[in-house]
Parts: C-alpha cells; structure tokens; sequence
C-alpha cells in the first residue's frame, strides 16, 4: 500500500449534491486520503490531481439529469483537465453529468420500470486499464450499492458495438458469480452496463456508489478498490 | 362589512360561534378579514389542538435523557459524548389522500424542517402507511403516489428512508394515512429553538417565494371529508427538495456561527404559525412588513402571504448587527433571504402593508386563549359485541402450508421491498441494518454508540380496544428496538383519529393516550414530541383509530447490534416468554377468515420490560445471533421471517411440537398472537450461558428447535422450502397491488 497522502483529490459540490459528504468521508476516513471539496462557481480546481464528479440531484435535477450542472463554472477547468489527461471519475449523477459532458460516450435514460431504485448489485470489471480499476483483477466482481431514477444507459447501435470494441465498457451488471445476464440488469441499460471511460481511459463513469461500499459493517468494502486503484 | 356578514365570513373561516364571540371580546372591535383569517388557522384543531390538548397533557414526557420535550419543532434527546438525537413524527393524510404524490412529498419536507430548524443534521425518515384493501380502485394509485412522492423528496434530499410500516384496511378506503418521521443527530451545545427574543433583533424570511398555494390547508385538515374533498387540491402544496436541500445546507452553516436568536419552519398556516408561535414562546412581539415577503405571484393580498403554506421556508431572528452575515450565507446557497420585521417587547403583532398597519393582535391571548375543549367520549355501542368471537361459526383449514403461504403472500405480510427500493436506504453510509428488519440500525460517525429507529401501530388492536391498542404501539416499538439490541429512549407519537365532535370517537382518543401514557410510564419511555391529526373521516365513516408510534433506541456499542435474520445452520432457536397465543383480533383472523373481532391480547407490560432488559444484555454480551418479536401473524409468520430474511442464505428452521389433532388449537399455536413474545437463535456453545441468563432474570425460555438449511419445518405440521416461501413473500405485495 503507497502513501494514500500523497494525491489530493477533489470533490465537485454542486448546488444538490448529496454524495459529496459521504464520498470525502470515505477517501479521507476509510483510505486516509486526501480530499478537498470544490465549489461549484468556482474556476479554481486548487492543484487536484484527480477529481471526483459525486452523486445527488445537481441543481434539483428537474430537466434531463446533469443538463444544467455541465454548464456549471467548475466544470470548464473539469473538461479541460479531463482532456489533458487528468483522471476524472462520476460517480451516479456525477456520471449523468459526464455524458451530458460529452466526456463519456452515451446517455442515462430513466429506468426501464419508471422507478427510483435503491438495492446492492454486483459489477464484474470488464477493463483494468484505467485509474480507477488498474489494481482490480479483470473479470472479478465488486457488491456496491446502486441508488438512481435514471441509470439506463443507452447509446446508438453501431456506438455501442465501437465503445464495446475500444474496452470502454468498465463495469457491467452481473450476478453474485460474475455472470452478467439481462436477468441481473437493473435499469435496461444496454448490454447491462454499469460504467464506461472515455478512448483514453482517464475518465470514467458508474452509475453504482463505490463510496457507499467502503466498509464492511455497511454490507461490503468492495467499492474501495476502486479508490485504491487510484491512490496506489 | 355588516355584524351579519361578518359572522358569516367567521363561519365560512371554520369558527364556531363562541370562538367567534371570543375574537369580539379579545380585541374589543370587529376583527378585518386578515385577522379573521389569522385566527381561523391559529385556532384550526391542527394547530390548536383544542380537542386533544387536556388529554394529551397526560402523557409523561421527562426523564434524565430528555433534553426538549413537547412543544418544539422536535423532541430532542441525549445520547451521550455531547450528541443528541432530534425526532419528530408528522401526519400529512389529508393532502395525501387528495394528491398523493405532493401530499406525501410535501409531508416529508415538513417533517425534515422541524428536524434542521432544531440544528440537528437529519440522518434518517421512517414513514408509517395506511391505506384502504388493497381491492379498492383507488388503493394502487394512492400507494403508487404516496411511495414515490415520499422517494422524490427524500432521495432529492439526501436523507436515507430507513424504515416504517405499512397496512391495508377497508376502513381507510376514504381517508389514507401518511405519517412521516425524521430523525436528527445534533452537538448538545448547537440545539435551536424557535424563539423571538430581543427588542430589535431583525425577523428574517428565508427560502422559496410565497405563492397561492396551501391556503387554508391548516383548515382543510380540520375537516371531515365528503363527495366535493378532490375539489381541495389546490390547498395541496407543491414540494421542491431541491431548494430545501439548499435551504438545509445553508442553516446549518449558519448555525455553525452565532449570528441565530432563533429559527422556525413555516409549516402548517406558514408565516401566521411561526411568527405567533415564535413571539409567543419569548413573550415578546413582531413587527412585519408583508410588502417585503418575496412573492412567487403578483396582486397578492396581505390575507394571501400570511396564510399561504408554501413550502421551504423558514423564519429566523438574527442578532441586531448581524443582518448582513445571515444573508450572506444565503445568497451563496442562492436563496431569497429578507429581513421582514423585528422583534418588539409589547407582546402585540403588527403587520404592515404598504405603509399602513393591516393587523394589530395581542399575541398572548390569541395563543393563549386558543379555545380548548373537554368534549364528551362515549363507549361505543359495539365494542363489546366486536370482543365476541363465534369460533364455531369458522372453517379452519388443517391445510398449514398453504395457510402460511396465504398469509406470508398476503398485503399486510408480504415483503416491503417493492416500497423500500424506491427510497435510497443507504445514503449517508450510516444504514447497518436496512429496512425489513425489526427496526433499522445506524451507526454514527465517530460515535461507538449506534441507534436503532422503528415505526410501529397495529390499528385493528387499537380499534378493538384503544387503551390496549395503544399499549401494543408502544411495547412493539421497544420490543423491535430491544431486538436490534437499543435500548428506548424516547417516542415520537402521531395520533390519527375520527372526528373528535362524536364521542365514540373522542372516547377511543381519550383511551388511547391513556392506554400509550400508562405504557409509557411503566416502561419509562417519554413523550418528547407529536402531532394530531383528527378528523379521518368520510361520510361519515371513521378510519380505526391509529396512534402510530416513532422511537429511538441507543445501541450503546454500535459492533453488539441485533438483527432479525437467522445467522447460520446449526444454531439453537429459543422462545421467550410464555404468553398464550390467541386468535382474537389477529391478522390470520383478518386476512383468512375476513373477520375483524375479538379483544386484543392482554399484555403484561412487567414482563415485557424484563424481556427488553434481557435482550440487551444478551446482545452486548454477544450470546445471541438474531432476535425477533413475534407480531401480526404470530409464531409461523415469524419464524418463516426469521428464515427469508437470511436471503442469500436461504436458512430453514426445523421445530417440533407435540402431537396435536385440534385443528383449533393448531392454528392458534402457528398463528395465534400474544405479547411479548421473541424468537432467539444462539450458537449451539452459548446455549447454556443464555439459559443461565434467562432464569437469572427471571425469563422463561423455551428451546424450539434449531436452524437448518433450507426447509422450514414445523413438525408434524408444516414443511416448505425457503425458497418456495421467499417467492410468495417477495411477489406478493406488487401482485396485490396489480390485481384487480
């Protein structure tokens, strides 16, 4: 294990994030690390060197989820970090609003059943090529909690066979052995995806709650590896 | 305006003649039609409580945890290190049942109001439903509203929605109920309270603009329903979690600073409430500009801005001096923040309007003076004709299996989770036991202790016998949380009757809160905050009487948590407590033999309370590996929940009883209901420890039989797989619900 202090990570708050506090309660408590939080109107991303895009109902949320919060101040220094290379992860919303960012491929659609949904699932990893799963084994599955009105990803057919041949696809629905079939897809995302990156692989997006699985006294710890990718 | 038109326009306000002659003498002049309008809300029954308040009076509410009792915007109570825990149970049935979406949402926003305006961070909701058989062409669609609007405002917010109950009954076919509960955690130094203290200080509004909307709703939740009630949607407010959430995060940034007198939510009659009750409490007096109010519309009336419920606002006192670092903090949230008015010290409100003075009245004796009334109770006719049971004129079924397939399939029995998935559960990272337990379990950050929370009413009991009803809220609610290894703390209450003008109905209210004050006592367990809501009527016909219960337990090491799931094969199942089970009231006789009669079980509260100590020291000593209190459905229902609730596990139990060919007697032994009565699992090593334990408290315990794989086997009786049984209960909610 490396010094986790050395990064300093920081968090997006957005008028109607609700995940930031748990997010930085996670790195900086279950990991050690170092976390900041960034506010929304700001342009200064204070000398991050990974920032976490976290989860809630951005400015309420009432139009497409994420429209509004892309247009948001921060996120200018975000996009341009992001295409310097920087390494980005959303989380849930933070997801919704990289796809609305156009740094990730596709769009979340409302859940296939209409329906808000609060349950644990498992995620298999389907590429162990990005800050964020480089220390996960690929093919291994990960318990996190799932929490979304809006989590069906859903991206044009021939995009979707690209994003599939390119490795995009990070994370993908699965049952507790790792085998991903429609039955263990929660929202109708297409080919039961969870979570995608971008061609250069430094953002990444997911709509389960890695912050909320970082302790095994709330029903796993599994969510952690993915923050130990990074800091390691 | 004429003496005649006015006493018209009093009646129209919902005022009683003597209420009216009362204003008269008061202010010594004719009331304007602003401060008829004012006195209408402050003395509606929501928020005078005039029917209930000499009966509610009763109930104990101190103890040495108790830090604010009733009276607040929330109890408030210690647990420990310097932190408290801040919790409140609200009714929003009326608008609920009109409009459930925004009637159920607009509830939960309240309710998290009164949690933040006390400092306290909410960290939990529980909400406890009702609604009318699930047959009934409207039940689908009022469930269906009342769930999601509940899981708009509070997945919005941020705040998980961790437990609750919910129950069908054709006597809430015209009038739904939607109690909902918010549990705060607070630094005992940093509690606010609603007070308008200090000459000068300025009275700031904060957060949304006042529309039109929820005028009158304080009034309309004071009246019975008829055929023209879908006509009072427009009284129904309209809830925006996101500027709440905004508005929550800004306060409570503010109050890590020391610029606050005092803060109040604009609740039920918004800004007439707060500012009366806040001037009341101090014994002071406001001055208020209406013209300042931010308006959502334009052309409003002074009468429209003081008696609008629009929701997500607040009212504050600031000290002098202070002003522009309030609003400061506001306006980085983006929130409307205006200095309205000040406080004064001669106990007087004036409201201006564009310059001129529109209201004068004297705050003391409108609150004071606030009409109460000692109305007659009367026992109703039928209530002991409802105690007999003709057994013989039943069919019981030697057919066990499918019994308990029916009932664990059945709308009150089956699996919640279609209802709990739609609420985040989980956010805050606190949720150690999720929803379907006994109670839900939360850690607390940098805390070793943990809570246990839980809503519990069993309305059928309460109709059938209200004092022995209420009793059952209150020992099931400590029993749930002594399962979950927290000892009770406190309970909120939210007591949802009839009509209280008839004294069938005024005599189940008065039994209740005498049945729930004198558990309360004998289980030292106080009041420390509540809320009525009367009137549950259509055409007519009253809803069973339903004193829901909201309590909070302290887990004094969060690691010693208990839980209802069976643990692992091989470990001894044990019974504690040896009331007889009986048929009478129970939900089998409910849901299979469709019969609503018989007298509740009788309840020995002593024991009860030994069984609640018992079970905690069981826990903290680590003896036991699950608990659960055997309720509604009785013995099989409980062992068959102790099982499903393994999931994954899919663990079975293995139980013998003697030889038995009563069909009767056989049915009441699996389905009978008594209290109290738990259902324990230990590892087979601990098995002598935990009978030394039981007999060294004086608990009778009786070894059942043990956990197994699989199968729930209930010799000679019953035998299922898991399996078969979880598919029942997992399914059986929707399909109800789905059926036509």
């Amino acid at each position: 294990m490396g010094d986790y202090t050395v990064m300093k990570i920081g968090i997006v708050v957005f008028p109607g994030s609700n995940c930031d506090r748990d997010t930085y309660e996670s790195l900086t408590q279950q990991l050690g690390a170092q976390a900041i939080y960034l506010w929304h109107k700001n342009h200064d991303l204070q000398d991050c060197e990974a920032i976490i895009l976290p989860g809630g109902f951005s400015y309420g949320d009432y139009l497409r989820c994420g429209a509004i919060a892309h247009l948001a101040p921060i996120m200018q220094e975000v996009i341009s970090f992001a295409k310097k290379g920087g390494p980005v992860l959303g989380i849930c919303n933070g997801f919704q609003i990289l796809t609305e960012s156009q740094l990730l491929p596709g769009v979340l659609l409302p859940n296939a059943e209409l329906k808000f949904i609060c349950d644990q699932i498992w995620v298999r990893i389907e590429n162990d090529q990005t800050p964020f799963t480089k220390q996960i084994k690929q093919g291994s599955t990960l318990k996190m909690p799932i929490a979304h009105r809006d989590g069906n990803y859903f991206i044009q057919a021939e995009e979707l066979k690209r994003i599939e041949g390119e490795g995009q696809v990070v994370f993908r629905y699965c049952n507790q052995e790792g085998q991903s079939s429609e039955k263990d897809n929660p929202n109708g995302s297409l080919n039961q995806i969870a979570g995608v990156c971008n061609i250069k692989r430094n953002v990444v997006g997911l709509m389960p709650h890695p912050e909320r699985a970082c302790e095994k006294l709330l029903g796993s710890d599994e969510g952690k590896q993915l923050f130990e990718s990074l800091l390691g | 305006m004429t003496a005649q038109d006015l006493k018209q326009v009093a009646q129209e306000h919902g005022l009683s003649n003597e209420e009216f002659q009362k204003i008269l003498e008061i202010l010594d002049r004719d009331p304007n039609l602003l401060e008829l309008g004012i006195f209408s809300v402050m003395w509606s029954e929501h928020c005078s409580y005039k029917s209930s308040k000499i009966h509610l009076k009763t109930l104990p509410t101190e103890g040495p945890q108790v830090i604010q009792g009733p009276g607040e915007n929330a109890g408030v109570v210690d647990i420990g290190d310097g932190w408290a825990i801040a919790f409140k149970m609200e009714s929003h049935n009326h608008p609920s049942f009109i409009e459930p979406f925004q009637g159920a949402a607009t509830g939960v926003g309240g309710i998290l109001r009164d949690v933040f305006t006390m400092g306290a961070r909410p960290i939990a909701n529980l909400n406890s439903l009702r609604f009318g058989e699930v047959k009934h062409p409207k039940t689908s669609y009022l469930v269906n509203g009342v769930v999601e609007g509940i899981a708009f405002y509070g997945n919005c917010m941020g705040i998980p929605t961790v437990g609750g109950e919910c129950f069908f009954d054709a006597s809430f076919n015209g009038n739904i109920l939607v109690n909902a509960m918010t549990v705060g955690l607070v630094a005992k130094d940093k509690i606010f309270k609603g007070l308008a203290e200090g000459v000068g200080n300025p009275v700031i509004y904060v957060g949304s603009k006042t529309g039109r909307d929820g005028i009158h709703g304080a009034t309309m939740a004071s009246d019975e329903f008829d055929d023209s009630s879908e006509e009072k949607r427009p009284t129904v407010q309209v809830g925006d979690p996101f500027t709440e959430k905004l508005l929550l995060e800004a306060c409570l940034e503010l109050m890590q600073e020391d610029y606050l007198v005092g803060i109040q939510d604009m609740g039920a009659a918004g800004l007439t409430s707060s500012s009366f009750e806040m001037a009341s409490r101090s014994g002071s007096g406001i001055e208020m500009n209406l013209s300042a109010v931010p308006m959502r519309e334009t052309g409003m009336t002074p009468y429209e801005i003081m008696l609008s419920e629009s929701q997500e606002r607040m009212l504050m006192v600031a000290k002098k001096g202070y002003e522009e670092k309030v609003l400061e903090i506001f306006k980085k949230w983006d929130l409307d923040a205006v200095v309205v008015g000040q406080v004064t010290d001669d106990g007087w409100m004036r409201l201006k309007w564009e310059g001129e003075t529109v209201a004068e009245l004297p705050i003391a004796p409108l609150v004071d003076a606030a009409p109460e009334y000692d109305r007659p109770c009367k026992e109703p006719e039928n209530l002991l004709s409802n105690w007999e049971m003709n057994v013989d004129q039943l069919n019981f079924s030697s057919d066990y299996s499918t019994v308990l397939k029916d009932l664990i399939g059945s709308p009150n029995l089956s699996r919640r989770r279609w209802i709990y998935r739609q609420y985040d559960h989980m956010i805050m990272t606190n949720t150690v036991v999720m929803p379907g337990s006994d109670a839900a379990v939360l850690r607390l950050k940098e805390l070793k202790q943990g809570i246990a929370v839980t809503s519990d009413c069993n309305s059928r009991y309460c109709y059938l016998d209200p004092y022995l009803g209420a009793q059952h809220a209150v020992a099931e609610a400590s029993l749930n949380l002594a399962c979950s290894g927290a000892k009770a703390l406190a309970l909120t209450d939210c007591l949802n009757f009839g009509n209280p003008e008839k004294p069938e109905i005024m005599w189940q209210f008065r039994e209740a809160v005498k049945g729930m004050g004198e558990a309360c006592r004998q289980l030292e367990i106080p009041v420390v905050s509540g809320n009525v809501s009367l009137y549950n009527e259509t055409k007519g016909d009253a809803i069973f009487p339903t004193p829901t219960v909201g309590m909070v337990g302290l887990i004094t090491d969060i690691q010693n948590y208990g839980s209802t799931a069976f643990k692992q094969s091989g470990d001894a199942i044990f019974l504690l407590g040896e009331a007889e089970a009986q048929l009478d009231a129970s939900e089998y006789l409910a849901w299979v033999q469709k019969k609503t009669c018989g007298r509740p079980p009788q309840l020995d509260l002593a024991m009860l309370a030994s069984i609640n100590n018992f079970l905690l020291k069981a826990w903290e000593n680590q003896l036991i590996r699950s608990s659960h209190d055997i309720s509604e459905g009785g013995l099989a229902i409980a062992l068959s929940e102790c099982c499903l609730l393994s999931l994954e596990q899919k663990l079975g139990a293995h139980i013998i009883f003697e030889e038995n060919t009563d069909i009767q007697s056989i049915t009441k032994i699996l389905f009978g209901e008594a209290t109290p009565r738990v259902l324990v699992s230990c590892a087979p090593q601990d098995i002598s420890s935990l009978q030394e334990l039981a007999r060294a408290q004086g608990i009778p315990i009786t070894r059942l039989g043990s956990v197994i794989e699989e199968n729930l086997k209930i010799d000679p009786w019953i035998d299922l797989p898991v399996a078969e049984l979880f598919n029942i209960w997992d399914a059986g909610f929707e399909k109800h619900l789905k059926s036509k």
